[in-house]
């Protein structure tokens, strides 16, 4: 098990490494001069020198790589450009948006999407099973940001059960954070769940046709004694890919989704970056979520070990 | 006292008849046989019996076990039979058990579920009794043992612990030895035998194979496309051998096909000192890699006309060894000749060198490309000849070759799904031959095969040999195949040649202690 | 039978847009460059089937235009990552093992690591936003999928019989991985290729949304979304249509898919008969 995580974790790092020089090679290598480029066209030349030179854009690319990286590791994320505040406290800041908006739709979207696959699945070829699947279709064909403008027209301009955008903050209370967060996260969490539930069905309806099912029976356990004995921790081992892979699709979605309803999270301030070229907020926060997705699949790495002991043999 | 009694039993599934009209009975105590070619019924006979058929099922006829009807019991008195009083062994070791649950738990299972009061811990402490009369020793087998850390024997005897848990009245084994290895085929039919008799269980074995049931059973079942063909004792219907199909089977099961090769003294293969090595997943990151030593220090030679057998059990390096004399592995040592040109490894052989060497697999479903026809894909060896053919030529070639094996010209045109098993074999050997090559390597080429098409291959081979000349490299796990058509055998373990010689003198007198293990270890028909 | 309802019913739906798209090129009802404000924001009528938007252009024409942009991105997009992937899992499982293989796979890996939402940012971010941003953004993505889906059959085959049997044929790697595990893939590929071409609507649906894909005035059906947004409230006709039109054709295209893999699927036709 130990050697298990050792490799894991050293293969975490690599791609942490690689994914770090193509987001900085990306932003302030191929770009040219990246202080001439943010500051546009019009710029004077002595502005661009002097950016230049509050940048530390005169060092070589290697020795600026490594000041990032090392920036980055100590919790420096630089200062941005536009609003001239350090980079980590508008991240901080805003990740206890986006963060929470994340986990809740990924909570939701497992909580929906077990029950109803298992169901479907036990009763596979049968009326409940296909109603199922026809809204599971239907649920991955919706865009999430459309789904989400739809909800702001029922709940909210309709039914005015909800605001139809913006953040109280976490200091109005829980209560109210979360209730801004509601909308948004069922819009996130649908269409994924949607997914998770049909492969949660396929995944158990292939460990039903397993020989060692067959065996179970034979030892007199009944159909649903044997689904749950024997079948959901076999199930599960595709339907944590998945899970590891959704994460990275709902934080993807979390920066869509806070455009809907005018969440100051991550995704705001990402595409407010993108329009003033703040181009160290740009990477900051792409870094960010990259290393998110990395982690998370770490934990996914760990999680297979958890549940299949072929992975953590000792040998 | 009767404990299974199976009367006028017909099956359906979705329309469709698998049984028909079956009656059997088994006594406390007996063992009885079920003998059948695939496609027999017999593993279904089995199902019935246990209730546990595929969905659109429908059965006729009376099944009684112990007392129970189970054709019209309810699905709670089945789940109280099943593993309590009528136990079940399957094919397959390597996937009947939970890859995520420990031994213990999953023999402990059994107990606890028709035992719902007992305390985990004694569940526990009788499944370890259960796997030590399986022979699975708890100072080397804990209940903590996943099954993907025991051998293919090894993880059937957990199957056999957790079905004789609560010491069951009846015992069903479908096919329980046919994927293991000879040797551990012995030692898994003895364990049978003695779980029989030491609980006076019914043992209702099923199987293909006649020897395995000769040995073991009282009483003898035939069956033949759903129905029963003969029954009656085991000593008697091997004697009087009274129905045509019983006679054909076992005429099929010991057939040695007439040959007449002439062997020159012309080495056509000679293997000089081989050795593959494969690096294994490095324990730790600093620590160097280590090696597996799957052929170790091999040399052997094939003469011009001759036909040699190449006998080991699974994991013993005779694939990597027929890989390797293929061209199609690196090895790390040694070198291998073929009519004195040397082959080099990992490279693309010279097509002359190739067309000389031909192979046929052992898997008649899996050794053709699905999407081509028979045509295309027997002359894909064609290029090799290095001149090019007019269209009429090559359908010529192709209809000569597919004459040869026993098929016709126009099976050219078919694709290889509209073919039987057995046919596809010939297809395979058709390939094999139309580059007229001087040596065909036989991997398992008859193993997947129903005795009777068996029997059938191998006259053919044999035919073939005569008529052309060929010399055959035999690779087999199956010694009964080997000893009829063999004039040579060398005896494989462990990456290493232990025994060579004249296949007569070997069988009859085999030196080393492993050939004497493995020639003992073969079931042989009365 | 159920499999082929659902392959007519998912080529009718994604096939009614895509003959809109390539009828666009002909014919649309009304031209959508002039803006005629007199005409703005009207409920579906008989004049205009699916009404106008903010500057009185006629919906049901800026959606068969939107559908041109959706699925040339779609199509170019999966077709860089057909076109990428697979030879790259073709060489990866011919050389199991090898650095080749080594240096595909940590490829993959660091790839899934970036959301297709990720790469367009960072390229939008250097290049500034546009559809062939999109296009690479979401190609990017693709290539690891299809990658990873080549290489692991891939493998599967080479371990099978007939494999081994065409190396005794003495064919080399190259012509093998063309003339037998190629042609056994294509089924496969198909399919996933026919979902991956749904997904990738929908992702091209959300990057203009958010203005990383296709700039106006060439519309999409992301960017009419986003143009609807504010004015949900007054006219939630607007939101509809561009709306539906991505739920069809990905309903359609997923429908397609799946009635694809049964009929493709050795394992349910033998269930079947």
């Amino acid at each position: 098990m130990t050697r298990y995580i050792l490799t894991r974790l050293s293969s975490l790092l690599i791609s942490l490494v690689i994914a770090s020089i193509v987001i900085f090679g990306l932003i302030e290598i191929i770009p040219g001069d990246p202080a001439a480029f943010m500051l546009g066209i019009n710029a004077q030349e002595d502005t661009i020198d002097a950016l230049r030179a509050e940048l530390g854009l005169d060092a070589s690319p290697i020795a600026r790589y490594f000041a990032w990286v090392s920036g980055m590791v100590t919790g420096d994320f630089g200062t941005s450009y536009t609003y001239r505040t350090p980079v980590t406290e508008m991240i901080a800041e805003r990740l206890w948006i986006s963060l929470p908006l994340a986990l809740i739709a990924l909570a939701l979207s497992t909580l929906i999407a077990f029950p109803v696959g298992i169901l479907a699945a036990s009763k596979r070829g049968s009326i409940t099973d296909t109603v199922i699947m026809g809204f599971t279709q239907l649920g991955v064909a919706i865009p999430n940001f459309w789904f989400a403008m739809l909800m702001v027209l029922v709940f909210a301009i309709n039914l005015r059960w909800f605001s139809a955008g913006g953040f109280p903050g976490w200091d109005d209370g829980l209560f109210a954070g979360l209730k801004a967060l509601t909308l948004p996260a069922i819009s996130l969490a649908l269409p994924q769940a949607s997914i998770l539930a049909r492969v949660m069905r396929s995944a158990l309806i292939d460990t039903l046709d397993e020989d060692f099912m067959r065996t179970a029976r034979a030892k007199g356990l009944t159909q649903r004694q044997a689904i749950r004995r024997h079948a959901l921790r076999n199930a599960m081992i595709p339907v944590l890919t998945i899970i590891g892979l959704q994460f990275s699709f709902l934080l993807a979605g979390a920066i869509i989704i806070e455009n809907v309803f005018f969440l100051p999270g991550l995704g705001r301030l990402i595409f407010q970056a993108i329009s003033q070229r703040d181009l160290i907020v740009v990477e900051s926060v792409v870094m960010l979520l990259v290393f998110a997705v990395i982690v998370v699949n770490f934990a996914v790495d760990i999680a297979y070990a958890l549940v299949d002991p072929r992975l953590r043999r000792k040998a | 006292m009767t404990l299974l009694r199976i009367e006028n039993l017909s099956l359906k599934i979705r329309g469709i008849p698998i049984l028909n009209d079956i009656s059997m009975s088994l006594d406390e105590g007996r063992v009885l046989g079920v003998i059948g070619e695939s496609g027999s019924g017999k593993s279904m006979t089995a199902f019935s019996i246990l209730q546990l058929l595929p969905k659109g099922s429908t059965t006729t006829g009376r099944l009684c076990v112990d007392g129970l009807d189970t054709l019209e019991a309810s699905e709670e008195d089945l789940c109280k039979m099943r593993g309590n009083d009528v136990s079940i062994v399957f094919q397959e070791p390597m996937t009947a058990l939970n890859p995520l649950k420990n031994i213990g738990q999953q023999v402990a299972e059994s107990i606890l579920i028709h035992e719902p009061n007992t305390k985990r811990s004694d569940a526990l402490e009788r499944a370890q009794e259960a796997l030590q009369r399986c022979e699975l020793p708890a100072s080397r087998f804990p209940t903590t043992l996943y099954p993907h850390e025991l051998s293919g024997g090894q993880r059937q005897r957990v199957v056999i612990a957790l079905a004789i848990a609560l010491r069951p009245k009846l015992l069903i084994a479908d096919e329980p030895t046919t994927a293991l290895d000879v040797t551990t085929q012995a030692e898994i039919l003895g364990l049978l035998k003695r779980l029989v008799e030491e609980d006076g269980m019914g043992l209702l074995l099923i199987s293909h194979d006649l020897a395995v049931v000769a040995d073991m059973a009282d009483d003898i079942v035939i069956m033949k496309d759903g129905q029963i063909v003969e029954s009656g004792a085991a000593a008697s219907i091997f004697q009087e051998l009274k129905h045509p199909y019983t006679r054909a089977l076992y005429e099929a099961s010991s057939h040695v096909p007439e040959r007449t090769q002439q062997s020159a003294r012309r080495p056509l293969l000679t293997v000089r000192d081989v050795v593959r090595d494969y690096q294994l997943p490095r324990r730790s990151l600093f620590s160097a890699p280590e090696h597996f030593r799957a052929v170790d220090h091999v040399s052997f030679e094939v003469f011009k006309g001759e036909s040699v057998g190449l006998v080991g059990e699974s994991g013993c390096g005779k694939s990597t060894l027929t890989r390797a004399i293929l061209g199609l592995e690196q090895i790390q040592e040694g070198e291998v000749f073929l009519n004195g040109t040397v082959i080099q490894h990992g490279k693309q052989m010279k097509h002359s060198l190739r067309r000389q060497m031909q192979a046929v697999f052992q898997d008649p479903y899996g050794s053709f490309n699905p999407r081509h026809h028979v045509g295309r894909l027997i002359s894909e060896p064609l290029h090799l000849l290095g001149e090019a053919m007019t269209t009429i030529d090559k359908q010529e070639t192709i209809a000569a070759a597919l004459r040869a094996v026993g098929l016709t010209s126009d099976d050219q045109y078919k694709y290889i799904h509209e073919f039987s098993g057995g046919q596809r074999q010939r297809i395979a050997i058709a390939r094999a031959l139309i580059v007229e090559p001087e040596l065909i390597l036989l991997d398992e080429a008859t193993s997947a095969l129903d005795v009777s098409i068996r029997a059938q291959i191998l006259d053919l081979l044999a035919d073939l040999a005569t008529t052309r000349g060929l010399t055959y490299l035999f690779i087999s796990h199956d010694l009964s195949v080997v000893r009829s058509i063999t004039d040579r055998v060398l005896v494989m373990s462990a990456g290493k040649i232990v025994e060579e010689g004249a296949t007569n003198d070997v069988f009859e007198r085999p030196r080393h202690a492993y050939t004497k293990e493995l020639i003992a270890a073969s079931p042989t028909l009365p | 039978m159920k499999t082929y309802q659902n392959i007519v019913l998912g080529a009718l739906l994604s096939g009614i847009f895509m003959v809109a798209a390539i009828v666009s090129f002909v014919w649309i009802p009304y031209d959508i460059e002039s803006l005629n404000i007199a005409e703005r924001m009207r409920p579906p009528t008989m004049v205009h089937p699916l009404g106008t938007d903010h500057f009185g252009r006629d919906i049901l024409s800026m959606v068969m235009v939107g559908a041109r942009t959706s699925i040339a991105v779609a199509l170019v997009a999966v077709g860089i990552g057909m076109g990428l992937g697979v030879p790259l899992g073709l060489a990866a499982a011919a050389q199991k093992g090898s650095l080749l293989d080594e240096i595909i796979g940590r490829g993959n890996d660091l790839v899934f690591a970036f959301p297709s939402l990720l790469i367009a940012i960072l390229i939008t971010a250097t290049f500034g936003p546009s559809a062939l941003n999109a296009i690479i953004a979401i190609g990017i993505f693709n290539v690891p999928v299809f990658a990873r889906l080549t290489r692991g059959s891939a493998l599967s085959l080479w371990k099978r019989e007939f494999i081994m049997a065409a190396q005794v044929s003495g064919k080399n790697t190259v012509r093998i991985s063309v003339e037998h595990i190629l042609p056994n893939l294509s089924n496969l590929l198909i399919v996933q290729g026919t979902i991956q071409f749904s997904l990738a609507i929908l992702a091209e649906a959300a990057l203009s949304y958010v203005g990383l894909g296709a700039q106006p005035p060439t519309p999409s059906w992301g960017r009419m979304l986003a143009d609807s947004q504010t004015m949900i409230s007054l006219a939630p006709h607007l939101a509809l249509a561009p709306g539906l039109a991505i739920v069809f054709t990905v309903l359609g295209l997923n429908l397609l898919g799946d009635g694809l893999r049964d009929v493709f699927d050795p394992r349910l036709r033998r269930e079947r008969t």
